[in-house]
């Protein structure tokens, strides 16, 4: 039997689940949460334990991360246009990089996947069930690691990082009379969408602070019985 | 309460402010559109769309439609498949570097289409005015099925379309269509012949399978959606003929909107003021 199956019934029609070996590994989480951190940790981690190891984000496609990024720039994209051209960009990305990598036995380690783009959805106004449909053609993943955040701490983790930007702050929705406020009021209602989430996709919670190491912790915990069972340590210099 | 006037819910330190006093606080701005979904948009304009393969003639009757509608003082707005102008470079690219997947070409259109939704369908149809639509989603379910893409799954894809007043399928032979397309173009497409299926080396084998296969979904669609299907062997007279029969039908009791006549004044004065 196939190691992997897809949310829905039917799938990509071109790909073979049977050939699929290696191990998908999801990790979600609002913007400035620290996930491309914990990838990077993860992926050496992994690496230093002899696992071959794809690390992507699942937006900027071949095909259509260059017309996305500019139709965001302009002030004509409408959510339900954004919403199918994240679709999009996420099956060019799930066909070309994350398919043949699973065929080749890699863990493939993404950040984010289909979670953001259902959240985002929602809170413009998608209906539940269509949103979920839209993305049924994707492969369920070995594991998918949320790395849960307060909206106190993620206010000054952004301020600290990036500042605020127009998209993550949800400014097309017109939610606060300001960036701040629209900022605000955008992640709470991320953060509650992705709590919605959580139990019917199997999130794995990881309550995310400032210390990383702690976080990590728990991440490799999590990953660990996904994993193959280690020979024994093979050292360079052996004694 | 009137939210605007209690102090206390301005007296807000941005960062100690409680999840209640925000929501208070902002509860009556926020502003959620819901979805509508196929069949249940209520708009006072009209929307006929034209189906059919490639050679179908449906081009041509659409026009010929709009030509009518607005000498009869209709407001009419034209839109074609795969126009947006957001999505359009991507599927180009896409298909001359033969990128597409039967996913992501499936994807693709409806990203095109949810544009023109949002741009070209929903507000004219709101402002009361006839839009035409040359291609429409049967022609997603017909060649994304035709490529293996599962039938229910395309069909909630396009779940936020609206419902056609009327949805013309121009029934054409697959030798009568590739006699008219093979005399006027030079090349068929890739995609158009479904090479990206493999189905066989040859192009025009190729084409005459897919698009054989394009009919097959048409024809299953005429009852599931009640297309009205217009026999494309006729003449084109007689085939226009019947269509604006059957819109002028579907219009009784729609009011005549003239913008058209005011707009060709307003360039008559312009005209004439620079004379």
């Amino acid at each position: 039997m196939a190691r992997f199956e897809y949310y829905g019934k039917k799938g990509l029609p071109t790909v073979n689940l049977e050939e699929l070996k290696g191990k998908l590994i999801v990790i979600e989480g609002t913007d400035g949460v620290g996930r491309s951190t914990h990838i990077g940790l993860l992926k050496q981690w992994l690496e230093n334990n002899g696992h071959a190891v794809l690390d992507t984000g699942m937006t900027r496609s071949a095909l259509a991360g260059e017309g996305l990024k500019s139709a965001k720039e302009g002030h004509t994209l409408g959510w339900l246009t954004m919403t199918l051209f994240y679709a999009t960009d996420f099956a060019d990305r799930l066909e070309n990089e994350v398919i043949p990598s699973l065929r080749a036995g890699f863990i493939v380690l993404t950040d984010r996947y289909i979670f953001s783009q259902m959240a985002r959805a929602i809170i413009r106004g998608a209906d539940q069930e269509w949103i979920k449909k839209v993305f049924e053609f994707t492969l369920k993943p070995d594991l998918v690691i949320y790395l849960r955040v307060g909206i106190q701490d993620l206010i000054t983790r952004v301020i600290q990082h990036s500042g605020f930007n127009y998209w993550e702050s949800g400014m097309d929705l017109h939610l606060g009379e300001d960036m701040y406020e629209s900022f605000v009021e955008y992640q709470t209602r991320l953060l509650r969408e992705f709590d919605n989430m959580a139990g019917e996709y199997n999130f794995k919670v990881i309550e995310t602070s400032p210390n990383i190491e702690e976080v990590f912790d728990q991440i490799k915990s999590s990953v660990e019985p996904l994993l193959e069972a280690r020979r024994p340590r093979i050292t360079t210099n052996p004694s | 309460m009137f939210n605007g006037l209690d102090p206390a819910l301005y007296a807000h330190s941005p960062l100690t402010e409680t999840a209640e006093n925000r929501r208070v606080r902002l509860d009556h701005r926020t502003m959620t559109s819901t979805m509508k979904m196929y069949g249940k948009h209520r708009f006072h304009g009209k929307l006929f769309v034209v189906e059919g393969i490639d050679g179908s003639g449906k081009s041509t009757q659409v026009a010929l439609l709009q030509k009518w509608l607005e000498s009869e003082g209709y407001v009419t707005f034209f839109s074609e498949w795969n126009s947006s102008p957001l999505v359009r470079e991507v599927t180009r690219r896409g298909k001359k570097k033969r990128m597409l997947t039967p996913m992501t070409f499936s994807l693709i259109h409806a990203t095109d289409f949810a544009d023109r939704t949002e741009h070209h369908i929903i507000p004219p149809l709101k402002s009361g005015a006839l839009v035409l639509a040359d291609r429409y989603i049967y022609t997603a379910f017909a060649r994304d099925v035709a490529r293996g893409v599962d039938p229910l799954w395309v069909r909630s894809l396009y779940q936020f379309a609206v419902k056609p007043t009327i949805g013309f399928y121009f029934k054409i032979s697959l030798d009568e269509a590739m006699k008219r397309i093979l005399g006027g173009r030079d090349a068929i497409k890739f995609y158009e012949a479904g090479m990206d299926l493999k189905i066989t080396d040859d192009i025009e084998e190729s084409f005459r399978i897919f698009q054989g296969r394009i009919i097959d979904e048409y024809e299953k669609m005429v009852s599931e959606f009640g297309l009205v299907v217009i026999d494309a062997s006729l003449s084109i007279e007689e085939q226009q003929e019947q269509m604006r029969q059957i819109v002028s039908d579907a219009l009784a009791g729609t009011k005549k909107t003239r913008i058209r006549k005011w707009l060709d004044l307003s360039t008559m004065v312009k005209k004439a003021s620079r004379q």
